[in-house]
């Protein structure tokens, strides 16, 4: 394990007395090599899915993948991001070092699982079509999910990648890494309350 | 935090990433009738508009940490290039064809551009000259 010293207090270290004791980070890979075996896996599985198109593989897919991004979005979002703002900053960072670079594999294979299979059942069962019954709630979940898309992939897939990246400099610059976790635990939280529409929308078609 | 000023590079990725899903649902949201393409492509062409003018505005940034941008946006390319060719993989499963299946595949080539391009530029952002490997070399 390597450790590294942030840099923060560094100019005042020198100046006066330290406080606390430099923070360290432990090494970590920014994208787990594991993952990306078990994210191929998964994709390999899903092609595979959709190419027989039976049903059972295709629910699985959907409702496995949809339940794990709910959960985790929900979870990160409204349990975690609050927990982690309000650790001390050494503790924050052995916590982010240990859980982003898996976030970093999981959420992308989860998001991908969850659209690409739920797509290819929905047009086996007829759900997108304009006659099914309930078609203003898939268009309400299309419209949930593409929002959810672009905040995912325009504001915290960004600063998950950038905050580990910073991690990984030699000094990293705590300023950085305070704003760049911000943003990544505003985003979760937001998508996080979002991940609430889609559970109501759901569980209204599933029930129909 | 002294910090470079930088062209909105996030709100742009954004809203052109918010044109092309608006694009995708127009279409989707009314099959298996036949819709006019034209609102898709107009939200398309608006889409990639924001993706040129991103891509120009970051070409004129002095001093920008162009290694780090590439050393990071080539992986996420590649990752982005992964998750669109899964789903064009889903289109083609269900025989879309024609002007729809053009537009949707040419919404995933700025969607796997542009979320590299967020990414690589949301790192290299924070990056200093006293960083780079140049400044380590020229040391």
């Amino acid at each position: 394990m390597t450790d590294l010293a942030l840099t923060e207090p560094i100019v005042e270290r020198e100046e006066e007395a330290p406080a606390h004791p430099p923070i360290e980070i432990p090494d970590f890979e920014i994208v787990p090599r594991v993952g990306l075996v078990l994210a191929a896996v998964v994709m390999a599985l899903v092609i595979a899915a959709i190419a027989v198109n039976k049903l059972w593989p295709l629910e699985f897919f959907h409702v496995a993948g949809g339940a794990a991004w709910t959960i985790l979005d929900l979870f990160l979002g409204l349990v975690l991001g609050p927990i982690m703002g309000a650790m001390p900053p050494p503790s924050r960072v052995q916590f982010t070092t240990r859980l982003m670079p898996k976030m970093v594999v999981i959420m992308p294979v989860v998001v991908t699982m969850t659209l690409a299979a739920g797509w290819q059942l929905s047009t086996k069962l007829g759900t997108n079509l304009t006659s099914y019954p309930n078609h203003g709630w898939v268009v309400a979940s299309f419209i949930v999910v593409g929002v959810m898309s672009v905040i995912a992939l325009g504001l915290l897939e960004p600063a998950n990648i950038a905050v580990l990246i910073e991690l990984k400099k030699p000094r990293p610059r705590p300023e950085v890494i305070e704003r760049l976790m911000k943003r990544f635990i505003f985003s979760a939280g937001i998508l996080g309350v979002m991940q609430v529409a889609t559970l109501v929308i759901m569980t209204k078609l599933a029930s129909s | 935090m002294s910090e470079q000023s930088y062209p909105p590079v996030t709100q742009l990725a954004m809203a052109s990433l918010a044109l092309i899903v608006a694009g995708g649902i127009y279409l989707s949201s009314h099959l298996p009738q036949h819709v006019p393409l034209a609102p898709a492509v107009v939200l398309l062409a608006l889409s990639a508009l924001l993706l040129a003018a991103n891509l120009i505005a970051l070409a004129r940034v002095r001093g920008f940490a162009w290694d780090r941008f590439f050393q990071v946006a080539k992986w996420s390319f590649l990752a982005y290039v992964a998750i669109g060719g899964m789903i064009e993989y889903v289109f083609l499963r269900n025989h879309l064809s024609g002007g729809p299946l053009v537009v949707l595949t040419l919404s995933l080539v700025v969607f796997s551009v542009h979320v590299p391009t967020l990414v690589g530029f949301t790192v290299a952002r924070y990056y200093q000259p006293e960083e780079l490997p140049a400044a380590h070399a020229e040391a």
